[in-house]
């Protein structure tokens, strides 16, 4: 789960790393009143997940109430890179003298947690120069450690001290809310060498929300995707008209590669998991019925420990209760794939032999219909 | 490295020669019951289970202990496969680990990460191969099956197939059985962002098995375990026939595709980076699964003319 900034530096606050004084609104009207106790100027900072925000736009200075007019409703309408506004921050603006990079981050490779630091932030990651890279093992870092990144990125005196303090409540937030990554970038050094997070970034681990009750309120999916998820099904939603269904995660995957080759644009991805039932496979089905935009389904099984006639039992239950009526293009293989064949034949399921001619005959039949 | 045939089958004259005892943790589960009669079915030496508050009874007309230290002592077994919660893994893993277990196989699937690091590391300190978690498992087709995979796919043969997908790893493995190529071992790797044993590690596992002609390497989009594989398989000089395969070019951007380790940050986990990886270390790359058995094919045919 990626968190918000206000919500990351919501939890800074709480661990004692210093931000900028700032207000989140979800509607003008609230946004008004926090302009007025905040006090102009101020940055207002569009709350999305996802990285280069000022480059698009979506975070930009304001100094007076007419500005507030003008960019308060622009920046709320504000789409970058598929992801809406979902909230809005207005922040104090700071006496910036340098801007550094520092974050803690789930070092897969390595299987261990890995320290990045720079005198040069304020830059997307790929273009941060100079990065000095520290190996912690399971993310707690002592304070000799933190002195030693500190005095590599050429910190002295109070900013040092300042940034061991910050680095050590770093590693404390990301090892106590179990993140796979805590950024901070920039942490700007202010005009009287202390140091403030000017923006912030957080990846909790998902596997371990059962631990986190306190992070729930954060949590921000789809109604369709928490439904799935209910379910034991996984979920993701897609642009396309075609919703792609298998079983695991990799055979659903392979599947979107093969239909996005060949001219079919995917709605979604939707893996009904190891332990699919006929239940989960219809309420599947049924999470598919309420996507607007599908115009046919793909299925892709690899028939093992699920059976195919698991599914495609599901499938007639739809066919029986009117609930899919666009038509589907299935290959079903291993494990009592030719039973499901006899089962579905004659119905709006078209059976084929292998994924490729599944794929082809979607593709021209949803083209087809525009 | 311990070498994985060794753990799995042993040495011709021992007297568990293909019969290597394995313990099923979490034994009268829903998962676990249905899929110890699975692998009893394909001839796994099934020895003992655990499962707390069951000690005594059986299963099957396995026995079943309270804890692994008992199951352990009482059979000397060196293989387990856990079926329990993700909740309950760290536990359980921990529990085999200190019982003297060698190889781990970790069925479970949505282990939080620090869990996992924590076994990573334990399994270091006792020297120990864990598979998973989030994996299908490890067959040796025809010997012995410890995992949740359908025996169908599987022939006895001279490939090795590493995965980091479950469905996958059964779809190349049958694209391969219909062409010919047989497997002497299929790996499940796990699709987890940490792997007990990563892609390199179970590389050099099964590397040295004098019954492998080649090597199918079926990866996903996430991480860099494919960057890294290409470099080692560049660095030691490995000369036998590679394919890949990569599932996840079409998946968008900062989306968890299913699997907890299938997730792109900026090119990071790309598999635009995996590809351009691979042709560097001379693996070519299917576009499809039924395309590997045609480029291994291309691959062994000119490994001969050399």
């Amino acid at each position: 789960m990626r968190l918000l900034e206000y919500q990351v530096k919501s939890l800074f606050a709480d661990y004692g790393i210093p931000i900028p004084q700032g207000l989140t609104s979800a509607n003008i009207e609230q946004g008004r009143k926090d302009a007025e106790k905040l006090g102009f100027p101020f940055v207002i900072k569009a709350q999305m997940a996802v990285g280069g925000r000022g480059k698009a736009g979506a975070i930009q200075k304001c100094h007076n109430i007419d500005e507030f007019e003008l960019k308060y409703p622009e920046i709320m309408q504000k789409v970058v890179k598929g992801e809406k506004t979902r909230a809005i921050l207005l922040e104090k603006m700071a006496d910036i003298k340098k801007e550094l990079y520092l974050s803690l981050f789930l070092n897969r490779s390595k299987r261990c947690y890995t320290v990045i630091s720079s005198s040069e932030g304020g830059v997307e990651i790929e273009s941060v120069k100079n990065q000095i890279i520290h190996e912690v093992g399971l993310g707690n870092i002592d304070t000799k450690t933190a002195e030693e990144i500190g005095k590599e990125i050429g910190l002295k005196y109070k900013a040092l001290e300042q940034f061991v303090d910050i680095l050590q409540k770093l590693s404390k937030v990301t090892v106590e809310k179990e993140a796979e990554l805590a950024e901070i970038n920039p942490l700007a050094v202010l005009k009287d060498d202390s140091l403030v997070a000017l923006d912030g970034k957080m990846i909790i681990d998902d596997n371990s929300m059962f631990r986190h009750d306190e992070l729930r309120k954060f949590q921000e999916v789809s109604e369709l995707e928490e439904r799935a998820e209910k379910s034991g099904f996984s979920l993701v939603e897609l642009d396309g008209n075609i919703a792609v269904v298998g079983n695991g995660a990799g055979l659903v995957m392979s599947t979107l590669d093969m239909l996005s080759d060949n001219g079919g644009k995917p709605a979604c991805f939707l893996d009904v998991g190891g332990g699919a039932t006929t239940d989960t496979v219809y309420e599947a089905l049924t999470l598919i019925s309420k996507m607007k935009k599908v115009r046919g389904i793909l299925v892709n099984l690899y028939g093992g420990i699920v059976k195919t006639t698991t599914v495609a039992t599901a499938f007639i239950k739809a066919y029986d209760n009117k609930m899919v009526d666009v038509p589907v293009f299935a290959r079903m293989s291993g494990s009592e794939a030719d039973k499901s064949k006899d089962m579905l034949k004659g119905s709006r399921t078209k059976m084929f032999d292998t994924i490729e001619e599944a794929i082809n005959a979607a593709v021209i039949e949803v083209n087809k219909n525009g | 490295m311990a070498d994985l045939f060794d753990l799995l089958i042993g040495k011709e004259g021992d007297k568990d020669y293909k019969k290597k005892s394995v313990i099923v943790q979490g034994i009268t589960g829903k998962f676990g019951s249905f899929h110890t009669q699975q692998m009893l079915a394909y001839g796994t030496n099934i020895v003992a289970g655990v499962t707390p508050g069951k000690g005594g009874q059986k299963f099957e007309d396995v026995p079943i202990y309270e804890n692994m230290k008992d199951a352990v002592g009482a059979t000397g077994a060196k293989i387990s496969i856990i079926f329990v919660p993700a909740k309950f893994f760290l536990s359980a893993a921990v529990e085999a680990l200190e019982s003297g277990i060698k190889l781990l196989i970790a069925i479970p699937e949505h282990v939080p990460i620090k869990d996992a690091l924590t076994i990573v590391e334990l399994s270091k300190k006792h020297d120990a191969i864990v598979v998973g978690p989030n994996t299908p498992g490890v067959i040796i087709p025809g010997i012995i099956k410890i995992g949740i995979m359908p025996a169908s796919p599987f022939k006895p043969g001279r490939i090795a197939v590493l995965s980091r997908s479950g469905t996958l790893m059964y779809e190349v493995s049958n694209n391969l059985s219909l062409a010919n190529f047989g497997q002497s071992i299929c790996f499940g790797i796990g699709g987890d962002p940490i792997n007990g044993a990563p892609l390199i590690q179970a590389f050099d596992t099964i590397r040295n098995g004098v019954n492998i002609d080649g090597v199918v390497v079926v990866g996903e989009i996430g991480g860099d375990a494919e960057e890294m594989l290409a470099q080692h398989i560049i660095d030691t000089k490995f000369d036998k026939p590679v394919v890949a395969y990569i599932a996840g070019r079409a998946a968008p951007k900062e989306k968890r595709m299913g699997h907890a380790g299938a997730i792109i940050y900026g090119t990071y986990g790309s598999a635009e980076s995996k590809v351009s990886m691979y042709a560097k270390a001379n693996v070519p790359v299917a576009k499809r699964p039924a395309e590997v058995p045609m480029l291994l094919a291309g691959k062994l045919e000119k490994g001969r003319n050399k």
